[in-house]
Order: C-alpha cells, then sequence, then structure tokens
C-alpha cells in the first residue's frame, strides 16, 4: 500500500490507497456536474410541485394545476368532437343513400371511412383493400352480395355468417366431397368444367361429364353458365376472379369441402355513423354500383351486398 | 510453498474434519488465513499429504448427491405434465450423470478445491468464464443477427414454431444480456475481487459450482425458449423452476464474492468491488421478487405471477429497468473501475466523485422503473417519480463516464497507440451517450414519441452494443493473455480491426433505429386535417422496412468484429502469436501478480 504522493503526469495528489497497483487521485469533483445534477434535483423538486407525485393516505398529491392524464385525454377527445359535432350530427341524422347524394358529406364519410377502414378492415381486406384468398378484393366491381351503397351498409352493419345475428348474410354451399354426394372423380369432371367456363382449360371429357354435373348441383346457387347469385352470396365463376383461387388443386379443396368464409357484424362494434362511413368509402373505391331503382323494394330487402 | 515445515497437528486436524464433513465446512478453513495468518499456511501442506482418504469420501459422497438428483429428475420427467418439462427435466438428468461421471473420475476434487495454493489466484473459474463469455457472445450476435433478418425478410420465421421471431428473440436477448454479459461478469468479478483484495477466492468449490451451475441456468432458459415455456416477462422469460435454480446459483455467487472480500488482505474495499456487490445483491431482489410465481403443478413448466395487472407490470418494470441499472450499468462499470486504470497505467481520476456517483446511482437508479409504463393504467403519480427519478439519475451516471475517460488524462497518446484502450473509450462515449438518451427519452414528452417505437431498440443497442460489448470486449483482450500466460495477445491489430468493425456495426444500427423510431412514432401520432389518423400500423412497419435492413447490416459487422475476436482469443489461447508491427499494451508482471500472504487485514 502507498502513502499519498503527487501524481507526475497532472499534479494532483493521490488518496494514498492502491489496490493491485491501481491509485485513485484526489480531484474534486467537477463543478459542472456537480451543478448539473443540483439542477436535475431542483427540476425534479419543481416538477413534483406541479404534477401529481407523492403518494398519500387515499389518494396522491394533486399538483398545481390538478393535471391529470386521464383529464387531458379526455379534454383532447371532447375538443375534437366539440369541432366535429355538427358534421357527425349530419351524417348521424342523413340516411346511406343521402350521404351519398350529397357531396359534401360523401367527401367527409369517405375521409373517415378510410381511417375507419386503417384500423378495423385492413387485417383482412389488406392495406390498398386488395383482399387476399378468402377475403374479396374491394376495388373491382365483382361484388358477392351486391355493390351499391344501401346493400354495402348492410352487409357492414350485419356481418357475413356472423352467428347471433338475425339479418346477417348467410348462405352455405354443400360440402360435395366430404359429405358423399359427389365422389372424387365427379368432383375433378365439375372442377374441369369451372375450368373450362372460367377460360382455363380446353374443354374435355371430363369437362362435359362435368357440366352436367354442375347443371344438377350448382346451377340453383351459381346460375346456368357460372355468372353467380348474389342472392346467396355464390361467387361468379366465369370469370378470372377467385375468392379462393382458380388452381385445379384450391377448386378440388373448395369443392370438396366447400368454404364458410365470415366477416363480423360491424353493427355490433362500431357507432352508426362510422359504419356509414366505411361503406361510403368501400363504395367509393371503384367498384361501387349505382342503387337499383326505388321500385323494387323487395329486392332491397333481400339479402345483398359487398363481397 | 515456503511455509510447509512448522506444523501444528490440532490446526491440521481441525481442518482435516472440516473436509471430511462436507464441502461447505470447507469454507472456515480457507478463511482461518485472515484469523490465524501465521500458521495457517502449514495446514495447505498438511492436505496435500493428508487430505487423499478425505477426497476420497468427499467424492463418494458428492456422488451420492448427484445420484440423487439424477433419480430426482428422472422421476421428474417421468411424471411430467407437458413435454418442454419433460425435455428440461431430461437435461437436468444429463447434468447430474456428467456431474457424476465427473467426480467419480475425480477431476472435480483438484488440488485448487482441496489443497488451494493461498500464495495464487485461483483463476481456473475465470478461464472458463472468459471462454464461456465468447462463445455465448457469438451464439447472441448470431441470433440477434438472425432475428434482425427476420424482421426484413418475415420468410426467415420459416413457417416453424420454434425459428419464430416470438421465440427467437428472447433466445437473443438472454443470450447476450445474461449469458455473455452474465458470464463476462461472473468471471471479471471474480479476477478482480481477487487482485483488488490481494486474496485468493473463497469457496473454490461453490466457485466452480457457480460457474457451472449459471451454465446450466442458461442451457435451461435458452432451451425453454425455443420450446415455448416463457413467462412471458421481458427479460425475467425463465419458468419458476429455472428462476429457483439461478437463486440457488446466484446465493452461491454473493457467498464466494462476499468471503473473498472478507479475507482481503487490502484494508479498503476497491470501488470496483462496491459495483459488483451492489450488482450482485440487487440482481437477487429484483430476480426473487419479480418471480414470485405459483406453478400449476410441480411437474410442469407453466406458472402465473402472484402480482396482477398494472401491479405485476409495475413489477415487472422495477425489475426490467434495474436488470438495465444493476446487471448493464453496475455490473459493468465495475468491470470499468479495474479494466481501465489497469490498461491506461494511470489512476482513478477522481476518489471522491467515486463514492458521490455510486451511492447517487444506487439510491436512484430503483425509483426508475416506472418509466416504463407512462400513459398506461398506472397512476400519474408513480409516472411522474419514474420520471424525475430517470432526470435525476442523469448525472449520477455520467460520474462514471468522468471517471473513466478522466483516468486517462496524463495518457490519451494512448488512444492513439493501444487499441485496448480506444475500444474502452468507445464502451464510455457510449455509456456516455445511452444515459443521456435513457433521462431524455424518459420525459413524458419525448416519451410519448418515442415510446413502442425502435427508438427504444435503438437505445438499448447503442448501450448493449457500445458499452456492454466494447468494455467487455477490452475486458476479455485484458485478460486472456494474462490468464493462459502468454507474451501477449495473438494479435493487437487484429484488436484494431475489431474496434472498428463493431464502431461501425453500431453506428448503422443506433442510427437506422433512430431514424425508424422517429418515423414510427410521427406516424403513428399523425391526423389529418379532418381529425382521422392518417397512417394504418402496416404502413408503418412498411416504411420501416430499408431501416431494418440498414439495421442487420450493422449487425453483420459487429458479428464481424465478434468472429474476428473469437480468432484472437483462440489463437491466444494455442500460444500463437502473429507476427506483425507492435502496438502499444499495457505492461504486466506475473510476479506481482500475486495474493499477499503475510499481511492480514488491518481494517
Amino acid at each position: 500500500m502507498s502513502k499519498q504522493r503527487i501524481d507526475d503526469a497532472t499534479g494532483v495528489e493521490t488518496v494514498g490507497h492502491e489496490w493491485d497497483g491501481i491509485e485513485e487521485l484526489n480531484n474534486p469533483l467537477p463543478r459542472w456536474w456537480l451543478w448539473s445534477f443540483y439542477a436535475c434535483i431542483a427540476f425534479a423538486i419543481a416538477y413534483c410541485v406541479v404534477y401529481p407525485a407523492w403518494p398519500m393516505i387515499d389518494k396522491a398529491t394533486a399538483g398545481t394545476f390538478g393535471w391529470t392524464s386521464r383529464g387531458q385525454l379526455d379534454q383532447e377527445m371532447k375538443a375534437e368532437a366539440t369541432r366535429k359535432a355538427g358534421l357527425m350530427a349530419e351524417l348521424d341524422e342523413a340516411s346511406i343513400g343521402q350521404i351519398a347524394a350529397d357531396p359534401r358529406l360523401r367527401r367527409a364519410a369517405i375521409d373517415g371511412g378510410r381511417a375507419a377502414f386503417k384500423v378495423n378492415c385492413i387485417q383482412c381486406h389488406g392495406n390498398g383493400a386488395a383482399g387476399s384468398a378468402g377475403y374479396p378484393n374491394l376495388n373491382d366491381d365483382d361484388w358477392l352480395w351486391g355493390g351499391d351503397v344501401a346493400t354495402i351498409h348492410q352487409t357492414l352493419l350485419h356481418g357475413i355468417r356472423q352467428p347471433g345475428d338475425d339479418a346477417t348474410r348467410m348462405s352455405q354451399m354443400p360440402a360435395f366431397g366430404r359429405d358423399g354426394i359427389l365422389d372424387a372423380a365427379q368432383v375433378q369432371d365439375v372442377v374441369s368444367h369451372v375450368r373450362v367456363i372460367s377460360g382455363q382449360e380446353k374443354p374435355s371429357g371430363a369437362s362435359q361429364r362435368g357440366a352436367e354435373i354442375f347443371a344438377a348441383n350448382c346451377v340453383a346457387c351459381h346460375g346456368g353458365s357460372g355468372e353467380g347469385g348474389r342472392a346467396f352470396g355464390a361467387p361468379r365463376l366465369n370469370d378470372a376472379i377467385w375468392l379462393y383461387g382458380g388452381d385445379r388443386k384450391t377448386l378440388t379443396q373448395t369443392v370438396t369441402n366447400a368454404r364458410y368464409g365470415v366477416m363480423p357484424a360491424w353493427g355490433a362494434r362500431l357507432d352508426p355513423v362510422t359504419v356509414k362511413m366505411l361503406a361510403t368509402y368501400v363504395h367509393s373505391l371503384g367498384g361501387g354500383e349505382e342503387a337499383p331503382a326505388p321500385a323494387a323494394p323487395e329486392a332491397a330487402a333481400a339479402p345483398a351486398a359487398a363481397k | 510453498m515456503h511455509f510447509t515445515e512448522s506444523r501444528d497437528i490440532d490446526e491440521a486436524q481441525n481442518c482435516e474434519i472440516a473436509i471430511y464433513d462436507q464441502s461447505t465446512r470447507l469454507i472456515s478453513c480457507d478463511l482461518t488465513p485472515v484469523n490465524v495468518p501465521s500458521r495457517s499456511w502449514v495446514q495447505r501442506g498438511m492436505h496435500i499429504t493428508h487430505g487423499r482418504e478425505g477426497s476420497m469420501e468427499l467424492a463418494l459422497s458428492r456422488a451420492g448427491l448427484w445420484l440423487v438428483a439424477l433419480l430426482i429428475a428422472v422421476a421428474a420427467c417421468a411424471a411430467a405434465v407437458d413435454t418442454g418439462f419433460a425435455i428440461h427435466m431430461g437435461i437436468v438428468a444429463l447434468a447430474c450423470i456428467i456431474g457424476l461421471v465427473v467426480t467419480l473420475r475425480g477431476v472435480d476434487l483438484s488440488k485448487a478445491i482441496l489443497a488451494p495454493d493461498q500464495g495464487r489466484y485461483d483463476d481456473d473459474v475465470i478461464r472458463w468464464g472468459v471462454i464461456a463469455t465468447v462463445f455465448w457472445g457469438m451464439a447472441g450476435f448470431l441470433a440477434g443477427l438472425y432475428i434482425a433478418l427476420e424482421l426484413a425478410l418475415p420468410a426467415l420465421n420459416l413457417g416453424l414454431e420454434w425459428t419464430a421471431f416470438g421465440r427467437l428473440r428472447p433466445l437473443h436477448t438472454s443470450a447476450v444480456i445474461f449469458a455473455f454479459g452474465g458470464n463476462a461478469l461472473i468471471a471479471t468479478s471474480f479476477y478482480v475481487v481477487q487482485r483488488t483484495c490481494r486474496a485468493r477466492l473463497a469457496f473454490p468449490g461453490l466457485a466452480r459450482f457457480v460457474f457451472w451451475g449459471y451454465q446450466l441456468f442458461i442451457v435451461l432458459a435458452a432451451t425453454g425458449y425455443l420450446l415455448g415455456i416463457t413467462q412471458g416477462k421481458e427479460y425475467a422469460e425463465p419458468e419458476w423452476y429455472v428462476d429457483l435454480w439461478l437463486t440457488v446459483v446466484w446465493v452461491a455467487y454473493l457467498a464466494v464474492f462476499v468471503g473473498t472480500i472478507v479475507k482481503r488482505t487490502e484494508p479498503h474495499i476497491y470501488v470496483a468491488n462496491w459495483f459488483y456487490l451492489s450488482f450482485i445483491v440487487t440482481v437477487a431482489m429484483l430476480h426473487i421478487v419479480n418471480n414470485l410465481n405459483w406453478p400449476v403443478s410441480f411437474v410442469g413448466s407453466r406458472s402465473y405471477p402472484i402480482f396482477a395487472g398494472v401491479q405485476g407490470a409495475l413489477v415487472q418494470w422495477w425489475y426490467g429497468h434495474n436488470a438495465v441499472g444493476f446487471f448493464l450499468t453496475a455490473g459493468f462499470l465495475a468491470m470499468m473501475y479495474y479494466f481501465v486504470p489497469k490498461q491506461a497505467e494511470r489512476p482513478v481520476y477522481s476518489y471522491r466523485l467515486s463514492i458521490i456517483h455510486f451511492w447517487a446511482l444506487i439510491f436512484l437508479y430503483i425509483w426508475a422503473g416506472p418509466h416504463h409504463l407512462h400513459y398506461t393504467a398506472l397512476p400519474d403519480w408513480a409516472q411522474t417519480l419514474g420520471m424525475v427519478f430517470s432526470v435525476m439519475l442523469w448525472m449520477p451516471s455520467w460520474g462514471g463516464m468522468i471517471n473513466g475517460l478522466m483516468t486517462l488524462n496524463g495518457a490519451w497518446d494512448k488512444v492513439r497507440t493501444d487499441p485496448i484502450i480506444r475500444m474502452m473509450v468507445m464502451a464510455l462515449a457510449f455509456y456516455g451517450m445511452s444515459t443521456f438518451e435513457g433521462p431524455m427519452m424518459s420525459i413524458k414528452s419525448v416519451n410519448s414519441l418515442s415510446h413502442y417505437t425502435d427508438w427504444t431498440i435503438g437505445h438499448v443497442h447503442s448501450g448493449a452494443l457500445g458499452w456492454n460489448g466494447m468494455i467487455t470486449f477490452a475486458a476479455v483482450y485484458y485478460l486472456v493473455p494474462r490468464l493462459w500466460n502468454r507474451e501477449r495477445l495473438y494479435s493487437l491489430r487484429m484488436v484494431n480491426w475489431h474496434f472498428w468493425l463493431a464502431t461501425v456495426g453500431i453506428v448503422f444500427y443506433a442510427a437506422s433505429m433512430w431514424v425508424a423510431g422517429i418515423t414510427q412514432g410521427l406516424m403513428w401520432r399523425e391526423y389529418g386535417a379532418d381529425g382521422y389518423l392518417v397512417n394504418s400500423f402496416a404502413e408503418t412497419v412498411a416504411a420501416l422496412k430499408p431501416m431494418f435492413f440498414l439495421r442487420a447490416f450493422g449487425g453483420l459487422l459487429y458479428l464481424a468484429g465478434a468472429v474476428i475476436m473469437t480468432i484472437n482469443v483462440w489463437r491466444t489461447i494455442l500460444g500463437h502469436m502473429r507476427e506483425e508491427a507492435p502496438m502499444r499494451d499495457a505492461a504486466y508482471d506475473p510476479e506481482k501478480d500475486r495474493p499477499i500472504l503475510t499481511a492480514p487485514a488491518a481494517a
């Protein structure tokens, strides 16, 4: 152990301890360090006076201005609600058709719908609403249940095959293979036919046999030439747009086991204005259809709507 | 040994009884030199001649213990209610078999345990620890690079549960913090405490248990993550039985460390040892409180914490933040306080600063955890305290940086000539940056932007790669030639390469994550004039993709540096020396690197 000595390089005295050759200089605390430390402590004390800080017996000190994080959020939300109150009330009162007809309301609904879509819909339908396997593309005019704004609104409100909602879009394709309605060879035949009417294959013996099976089993929903049926949400089969896929393997699976795509009933999850905004937004994406002639109210009441 | 001739039969017999009795009693024997300095050395000589029968019995009783442990592990494996637990008990059984074989072959009751030479330091465990540090470091960096690539290229998840990001991420964090960092801390603490106490390690058997027990903990933790066994608490993922095992190992670690301090021949306890001790004690407390869980089954891997809801969250972040504070800050400051003055061959800048910043750091750090829960269900008052204590922590943290950097006063030229010093200086610079960034990010208005973003990841890595990594590499480079008795490292120029690769790697990593984090934070909070959110979450992820690639590139550079270190360490251990133009290194005198035998502790 060494004694105190003056360090040559710095001219500072050591404190006189030594461990394995390590000595320590007797430098004072750097002033800037010390004063910065004091300043941080002073800031901390002041902050604790102004903001809620010290837990007491039944609640904490409230701080000078009684600030709370919940209070601040509440205030900000209220301010925003007040700012938009007029517009929201208008959207609330207007029917979905009136919104579609009023350019100002329609614009506002599309903006709101876009934001709501990003929070609630893109998980399945994709960021650009282009869909993915099993989730329809909303940008085109190939609608499963109907593409006018009222029909889209109805689909959104009650969902597709949403259990517990009586007005939900409901249909069920039979599992032709699994339930033994068709045998494996017949399934392949009908798949061949579907691939012929969608222009993917040339007609063959199999597709001719398949056409007969199709006529006996499928036309009720999908139509005689595979043009689809919106009353049942039955997809059009004679085009190049596929919900699950038009290759032989996927079609075989679809015919064998059927499909049962679901969408939640958003009417039970979102407020009415948001659902209207969403419907307007989806309608605006490119494939929106004109409302059907008002002369046929039964048709509008029948199940129809989003893809 | 030069003391052997004067025998004292009574002393020797006492000591032998102690050895026959049980291994823990050896401790009392080891401690005798402090109390009876002049005669105790005799006993060491006695052991060599009289201890053989004793060691035989001890070996047999130890083998019996291994057998009992093996049977319990096999029984637990057979009774397991889930596959993960069964696999883990299989691993424990395997460890028991290895222990049994090693015991029966007499390897673990070496002279170092039965008849330690008090005139030399006990460096076996430190040598293993240095190798383990390098090994786990490589494993951890590689896992980190892989998960960084998974984020940029999700196909690398391979569609398998075992390689999914969610399972590999804790593998990476635990491998670098607990396996790489933990082994570095255990090895350097055993090295430093012996040198600065000028005393041989206490409880040599226990010290070996600490090392191997800790490796078993790492293996159980890591395999558990891959199998999906997790508590779901960040940095505290291992389940209840692994936690219990770590507790046992950690208490043994504390005993070895404190035992060595108790038998010191220096009057004062060096500042590095204060930091090591605070690290060991606090980590024990944090670990136990945050893992107060009740298992669903005693032969199953699932458990539930006793704290629920926001209390559970607060306990978790009290733990999580202080794991950073006491594991990655206090423990590594201890390394800094020994290796920087040794490598610079300069006195520590300020004794007074070391005292003040130590106590300020210890006192303030423990309150800072709530800043991880800003704007959550945590009451506002707790958030306020978490923030102001973090702000007050700024200067105490910087005290360590000042003391480290200013230690170079009078030797700044060594930054130019000594690549190890250069690493230490860079470590301290990153330490300073992250301990400024931390308090800044704890301020609520900053946190509202930075929280949940990649800024946090950038902050953690500037600390982990820059501070913890660099100071550990420097310590490894300091230790390896001394521990293996080599004239110098295989190559100091490769240290230089490592330095630059690591530094550039960190710059890529931290800068890309700062940009990514701020981008993300601003996109999340962007509202249009109509009052609606502008971006979807998926859009913010897509915006970060280039940053993810840059981050992975930084990680690749850092890993490349570590590969160079591995080669360098390996070749040094083999005794090779690369022919190259010399660079400066600190002098080493093996003759002075010994405990003091005669002078009893004056304090």
